[in-house]
């Protein structure tokens, strides 16, 4: 067991399974010499050379579309993305082409590569450095969409997203790259995509989240025990396909639940977990579901006042934790 | 565009000929094309196709493109558009799997007939014809190619596409990745002058779309897209040029588009009758016929022989078409992802 940051974590996933399998291959803006604006491929062009680790021309539609044809022809590419921000030219690839192309192809064809991209806010990134883009591609049947939040997660959804035969977006919240660290085993493992964890057990009160939130929240819990409330925290972990059983079975366990992202609350991942609860667990309730989420305005702004005012703290978890317990 | 003044970049290679034998092979592949584009056009008018594009007028720069692959490059895959019935043909399938597909019938080979006619995928056949998105497949193209270079395949992507994809982003930045790598593809433009109603003056403000090959450094050159001696012999230095690692090139083929873009187009709105009275001029059947027939190599005889065949195939191919199931309900649910 090595102790390392989500970033290490992400950088032995792709070492590993590169030197593991040579169909797999790194390609995206800086990601050779540079070692990627986060240092997520440093050093892998002196070791797997220019063939497989390819700079791009800045150019998102075609790193995804060539990606896309890579993959068609029989190769795993990783191709990164540099911000998330930056992902909506790569919309016309990833959802018009690679979520149709094993469905269009009536099974005939299917595009197993991975799409990596930085994504959520609250490191002062402003409007162009924060999106949260997730609800996008996990709307999208024929996608795999996951966002791991530890190092542990980290490194083993990416390893399964590189070995899954099907497109898989791997969103990475650029917070927790430097900011999380965990423990790794030193063996090869994976985390299967579709699976959520309860990261924290409680009886009272359910939240469920994903991504940054997910640190937050587990501050949240650690104060509301201070209050007597138990806790539990449900890590989402892959937001298509959803694990619906492990949420239903903390909700039937606790009947209250709190959804929490940082992604406006609109047409989002928890619009999707609420309704499910709804549909599937509604007689096990005590309270309605609610929400915690970023707020309908574009984006994150830049400004410290701004973005705090975005951005669901840990304050404001445990506020709506009060709320739902006070119910 | 008069074939003077036609340009060629493209290094002067020699090209392994087309014998009488292809020529003949070429001539019978076309006839089959255009009875099978005329028949499911006709379907459509009767109600029993729901849409259809074309191939009429594109057909020999589409056979040259394949004859030119098959002969000069020692493996090959095609990227191709919802126009290339020629070249699908040419590739292996058969009048009766297109027909399957313009009437939506079980066992359609391309896409389970999910998708519009001629669309899905036929890798035993070396093609993908994936998208109804314009110039989506031009970076997939490329991609493939990658895939073959970095695995030492010997393999020349072939990649076509209408003058009306030119204008996508997407197309110059796969354009420019490919020429960056030297990677084994040709762009194949099969240029009729329409994005569906908007003409060449409304798309790009160069003469010939081969002009941008300069900038992608790369080789470019603009053909008779008419005439299968020329479009094969440009095809054919062009994917030689892939084979040897030489790189990229553009071949643009000056075409003709006789119908409307799609059977649900009406292009009397925006076409003058007149000119698409001199377009026929340049027929590119006609002209391969006189070829033929002008040198010998092509008797009345023969050539009535060989038109029966086509429409007797046609015939056979339809009747078994029309009598297939449509796809059963339950498939509908399938191939979503690996697990489904």
């Amino acid at each position: 067991m090595a102790v390392v940051t989500v970033i290490e974590a992400i950088r032995e996933a792709m070492r590993e399974e590169m030197a593991r399998d040579s169909s797999v291959f790194v390609m995206g803006e800086d990601v050779g010499r540079r070692g990627g604006v986060f240092l997520a491929t440093k050093d892998f062009l002196d070791e797997f050379g220019e063939q497989r680790v390819i700079d791009t021309p800045l150019a998102e539609a075609s790193i995804a579309g060539i990606a896309v044809g890579a993959a068609l022809s029989g190769l795993r590419p990783i191709a990164e993305v540099q911000f998330a921000d930056f992902i909506w030219p790569t919309v016309n690839q990833m959802i018009g082409e690679a979520a149709r192309i094993r469905y269009g192809s009536n099974g005939k064809l299917n595009v197993p590569m991975v799409l990596r991209s930085p994504y959520g806010g609250h490191v002062r990134g402003g409007l162009y450095h924060s999106q949260s883009v997730e609800s996008y591609f996990a709307h999208t049947p024929g996608l795999k969409v996951v966002a791991p939040a530890t190092p542990y997660d980290a490194k083993g959804l990416l390893k399964a997203a590189i070995r899954d035969d099907d497109p898989v977006i791997v969103l990475e919240h650029k917070r927790t790259y430097r900011s999380v660290r965990g423990e790794t085993p030193d063996e090869d493992y994976v985390v299967p995509i579709g699976l959520a964890e309860v990261k924290r057990e409680g009886t009272d009160v359910s939240v469920i989240t994903y991504g940054l939130t997910l640190h937050y929240s587990m501050q949240a819990a650690a104060e509301l025990e201070n209050e007597g409330v138990s806790v539990e925290v449900v890590d989402l972990r892959t937001l298509r396909p959803l694990d619906t059983e492990t949420v239903l079975e903390s909700v039937r366990k606790t009947s209250k639940v709190l959804v929490v992202h940082e992604d406006n609350a609109a047409v989002s991942v928890g619009s999707e977990v609420s309704a499910l609860i709804a549909e599937h667990a509604f007689e096990y309730l005590d309270a309605p579901v609610m929400r915690c989420a970023g707020p309908e305005i574009p984006a994150m702004p830049f400004a410290p006042t701004l973005e705090a005012a975005y951005m669901p703290t840990a304050e404001k978890i445990a506020a709506k934790l009060r709320e739902l317990v006070a119910y | 565009m008069a074939d003077a003044e036609l340009q060629t970049d493209l290094p002067d290679a020699p090209a392994d000929a087309l014998t009488t034998e292809d020529l003949l092979d070429i001539y019978a592949t076309m006839l089959l094309v255009r009875t099978l584009d005329e028949r499911v056009w006709a379907m459509n008018r009767q109600g029993k196709a729901a849409i259809v594009a074309s191939s009429q007028g594109h057909e020999a720069a589409q056979l040259a493109s394949v004859w030119a692959l098959r002969k000069n490059a020692p493996d090959f895959f095609c990227f191709t558009y919802y126009r290339d019935l020629a070249v699908t043909t040419a590739l292996g399938l058969t009048a009766e799997d297109s027909l399957r597909g313009f009437l939506a019938r079980d066992g359609e080979p391309l896409s389970g007939a999910r998708q519009f006619p001629q669309h899905g995928a036929a890798p035993e056949l070396k093609f993908i014809n994936h998208s109804n998105v314009i110039g989506t497949h031009v970076p997939q193209a490329v991609g493939w190619a990658l895939g073959a270079k970095m695995r030492g395949e010997d393999t020349v992507v072939a990649c076509f596409f209408g003058d009306g994809t030119t204008s996508q982003g997407e197309v110059h930045e796969a354009m420019n990745f490919a020429s960056i790598h030297k990677l084994p593809i040709v762009f194949f433009v099969e240029n009729n002058k329409y994005a569906i109603s908007v003409p060449m003056s409304r798309q790009m403000a160069i003469e010939r779309y081969a002009l941008r090959a300069e900038g992608y450094a790369m080789p470019g050159t603009t053909v008779d897209g008419t005439d299968v001696r020329a479009s094969y012999q440009a095809a054919s230095i062009a994917v030689q040029l892939a084979a040897i690692g030489g790189g990229p090139s553009i071949v643009e083929f000056d075409v003709e588009r006789y119908l409307p873009h799609t059977s649900d187009d009406d292009d009397t709105v925006y076409r003058d009758p007149a000119e698409i009275e001199q377009a026929r001029k340049r027929d590119p059947l006609e002209k391969l016929h006189a070829l033929l027939s002008g040198t010998g190599l092509l008797s009345e005889e023969r050539d009535a022989a060989m038109k029966k065949r086509a429409r007797d195939e046609i015939n056979v191919a339809t009747d078994s078409a029309e009598a297939a199931p449509f796809p059963s309900d339950e498939d509908v649910f399938r191939h979503v992802t690996s697990e489904t």
